[in-house]
This record gives structure tokens, C-alpha cells and sequence, in this order.
């Protein structure tokens, strides 16, 4: 079980929710990913985008500009 | 019998989501493909601006999904869609959209993809006559045939106007169970969305892109014209959709933040191209696409003057900061609105 970070400054949406997904296909069930991003949008997508490919958000935070949301891979 | 699969290109409007659940409703299994061509028009895109931030940001691809219960795939297409913008071999609509290459396009990544996951058809929310462009029933079959798709293609929303595909030919859908929308309507939709019960739903005006934009596309067509041939980055075109572009001279461009959403957004850009901020009054981010002499830097920094909020007084300080980081203060009269040429403000 590993944590990974992926950085998505400056990427406006849907491109932080591409990487997640290019990001989760590489992972195995029960890692976790922190995606860091500065679209607020990515509060809404990221999780939207878990919930219909059966993941788990963990927690999203907001700090300083930067909104952060931890997704745990599960099965398919 | 084995469950068949379909393919559906979501685009996040009304018309994709019916599509979809009247295949759902012939027990058919759906997965959604959106593509990414870096021009799709996203609630968060005009969520930069302040004033729009309180609408709800959701990405309406996702939006639709979700309440479809299928699984969605986003894929990137920035690069090789180029080829499509820059040479659409059917030639560009009203503006600069080349929807009929466009679908061709998509309709043939969406084959490649359906293949590779062992899916039967795809399935699109086109309805005959909707779009001028791509989707009349002459242009239909161009989509099927340049995509090399054929018969695999189905559209649930106009299939009884349409030859039978060969998920209707297999039996593995009934036509009875199609619909015949036509036209500009939009009425019959949204009276299948009331019976599905589905509210809240997107109803985008126009396309389906930036490319349809009357002022985008003059915005696109000037930074060609600038770098003398057809060539875009993601972030140039990302640029286009912010801020007041005013071009002085063909080399260079100013990029003037209108609000203070567009300003923050304009910060994230200041490792990649020089700005302009003022130091004496409030006033706008302003990045700097291009090459100035001075006398041009001088000309640049009036301009931004104009827009900050020391217009009326006979002295804005400024400084220009480079790439790199180096500041260099300056103090110009904000130039006289007269004294911008229409023609600057693309
Ligand atoms: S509006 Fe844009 S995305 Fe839609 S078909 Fe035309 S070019 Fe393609």
C-alpha cells in the first residue's frame, strides 16, 4: 500500500481529473492518492469522478490557494 | 444472451444524456467517453471570473454520469486534435469550428476505444438537422464513413429517421424503442427528460466549444496571424478564454485581467510570460505575450495605466516584471481611452 502525490497546479479542469484517472489506472486497490490542484473546480470533479468509478475520497481540503483531495483506489 | 456494450459520447448536454438512457432502457451496458480538446466550454471556465464563482462548478460530463450511473472516460486529445483545427478537410463552420472533422474525428477515437475494451457500438445524441453543420442528413453518413465506424454508430434520439444500424439488424436493440427527433427543437427532449426525470440538466447555447465563439475565434485567428502560421499551446488557448486581449503591434499582445478572479488566475502565468502590475493604484494583472522594445514598453505600460484605477490622474506607477523576476518601476500617464484604436482590442 503506497501514497502518491500528484501535482496539478495551475491545471484547469477537467485536465486534474484526467491526470487522476491516467494516475489511478496505475495504481493498486488500497493506495492512496493526495491530488493537489489550484481550479477550486477540482473539489466538485474529483469526487464526482470517484463516486462514479466506485473510489473513495479520504478528505478535501482547502489551504492557502490550493485545494487538495486525497482519493483511496478500490476494486474495480 | 450475452449483454451488449456501447460506447456513448457524452458531451455533458441534454442530448447525450437521453441517448444513453434510452439504451439503458433496451438493457444495453454504457460507458461515456468525453473528450478533451482543450476549447470545451467548462462551468469552471467562466468560474474564473468573481462574479460568477457562486454557480455551481461541476463538470457537466461527469454531471451526466453520475446520474446515468455509468462510468466516464476523459481522455486527452489536445495534441492530435490540432491537425483537426488547423486543417478541417470539410472546412470551418460560422466561426472557426470544424465540427463536421470534429465529429469525424471523435466518432473514429471512440472506435478505437471500443475496440480496445471490447465494447459493440457507439452511441451519440445527435439529432437530424440540429446542428447546420454536422449534423444534417447529408453529413451524417460523412461522420460513418470518413470514421470508418458504419453501421456501428447508433442515434437513439433521430433512429427511426435513420437507415437501421446493425445493433437494430442484430436484434440486440429494437428500433420501436428509437425515437424520430428532427430539427431545431428542442421541446421534444425536454419533454423525454420530464418523463425520465431528469431536471437541472445543461442546455448549452450554440456548440459544444470555444470554437463557436464569434470573439474567441477572432482571439485564435489573431494569435495565428501573429506567429505566422497555425500553431497553439494548451495554455494559449486557455489565455484566450481570460481576461481584455489588446494587441499594439503584431509582436507583442497585452493580457488585461477585467476582475479580480481574472487577476488570480493571471498570477499562475507569471513564470511563463513577463507582466505589469500597478503599484501606486488598484488595477490589473497584465501579461505580456511577446517581444517589446522600449518605447513599446512604455506604450504597454499606459495602456495598463488606463485600466487601473489612477485613469483620471496625471501619473501611474508600474513595474514590469520579468520571467526571471527582475522588477523595473515605472511612472507613464495613463493613455486616453481615445488614443486605443478599435482594432488593438481583439
Ligand atoms: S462545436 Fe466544437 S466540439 Fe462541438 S462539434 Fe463543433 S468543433 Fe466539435
Amino acid at each position: 500500500m503506497s501514497r502518491e502525490r500528484l501535482d496539478c497546479h495551475r491545471l484547469l479542469c477537467p485536465m486534474p481529473v484526467i491526470k487522476t484517472q491516467d494516475r489511478i489506472a496505475t495504481m493498486q486497490p488500497g493506495d492512496e492518492l493526495e491530488v493537489v490542484c489550484t481550479d477550486p473546480g477540482a473539489l466538485n470533479d474529483i469526487p464526482a469522478w470517484s463516486r462514479i468509478n466506485g473510489h473513495q475520497v479520504l478528505e478535501t481540503t482547502t489551504r492557502d490557494g490550493e485545494y487538495i483531495v486525497v482519493v483511496r483506489v478500490c476494486q474495480e | 444472451m450475452t449483454q451488449r456494450k456501447a460506447v456513448a459520447l457524452i458531451s455533458g448536454g441534454l442530448d447525450s444524456l437521453l441517448a444513453v438512457r434510452v439504451m439503458q432502457e433496451q438493457g444495453i451496458h454504457v460507458e461515456g467517453i468525453n473528450f478533451f480538446t482543450g476549447f470545451c466550454v467548462e462551468g469552471h471556465t467562466h468560474a474564473i471570473r468573481k462574479k460568477d464563482q457562486k454557480k455551481p462548478k461541476r463538470n457537466n460530463a461527469l454531471w451526466c454520469a453520475e446520474q446515468l450511473g455509468i462510468k466516464l472516460h476523459i481522455i486527452d486529445i489536445i495534441d492530435e486534435y490540432k491537425q483537426v483545427v488547423f486543417n478541417p478537410k470539410h472546412g470551418y463552420g460560422a466561426n472557426l469550428n470544424p465540427c463536421l472533422d470534429c465529429k469525424v474525428f471523435m466518432v473514429k477515437k471512440a472506435k478505437e476505444w471500443m475496440q480496445a475494451h471490447g465494447f459493440d457500438f457507439i452511441i451519440s445524441g445527435e439529432v437530424v438537422g440540429q446542428r447546420p453543420m454536422s449534423q444534417r442528413k447529408d453529413t451524417m453518413p460523412v461522420v460513418q464513413r470518413e470514421s470508418g465506424i458504419d453501421d456501428r454508430l447508433l442515434r437513439p434520439l433521430s433512429g427511426k429517421n435513420l437507415p437501421p444500424t446493425l445493433p437494430e439488424r442484430e436484434g440486440w436493440i429494437s428500433r420501436d424503442g428509437l425515437y424520430d427527433f428532427s430539427g431545431r427543437s428542442r421541446k421534444p427532449q425536454m419533454a423525454l427528460a420530464k418523463q425520465f426525470g431528469f431536471e437541472d440538466y445543461a442546455q448549452p447555447a450554440g456548440g459544444c466549444c470555444f470554437l463557436t465563439d464569434a470573439q474567441y475565434s477572432v482571439k485564435l485567428a489573431d494569435l495565428w496571424n501573429s506567429r505566422g502560421s497555425k500553431e497553439y499551446e494548451l495554455d494559449d488557448i486557455m489565455l484566450l478564454k481570460v481576461g481584455r486581449h489588446i494587441r499594439p503591434a503584431t509582436h507583442y499582445k497585452l493580457i488585461v485581467a477585467r476582475e479580480e478572479g481574472e487577476s488570480n488566475f493571471l498570477k499562475g502565468y507569471k513564470k511563463q510570460y513577463p507582466h505589469m502590475r500597478c503599484t501606486s493604484h488598484g488595477g490589473p494583472l497584465t501579461l505580456i505575450d511577446g517581444d517589446m522594445s522600449e518605447d513599446e514598453l512604455q506604450q504597454a505600460a499606459r495602456i495598463v495605466a488606463r485600466y487601473s484605477q489612477g485613469k483620471n490622474t496625471p501619473q501611474v506607477e508600474l513595474e514590469f516584471v520579468t520571467i526571471a523576476g527582475e522588477v523595473t518601476p515605472m511612472s507613464v500617464e495613463p493613455m486616453p481611452p481615445a488614443e486605443i484604436p478599435k482594432e488593438w482590442v481583439l
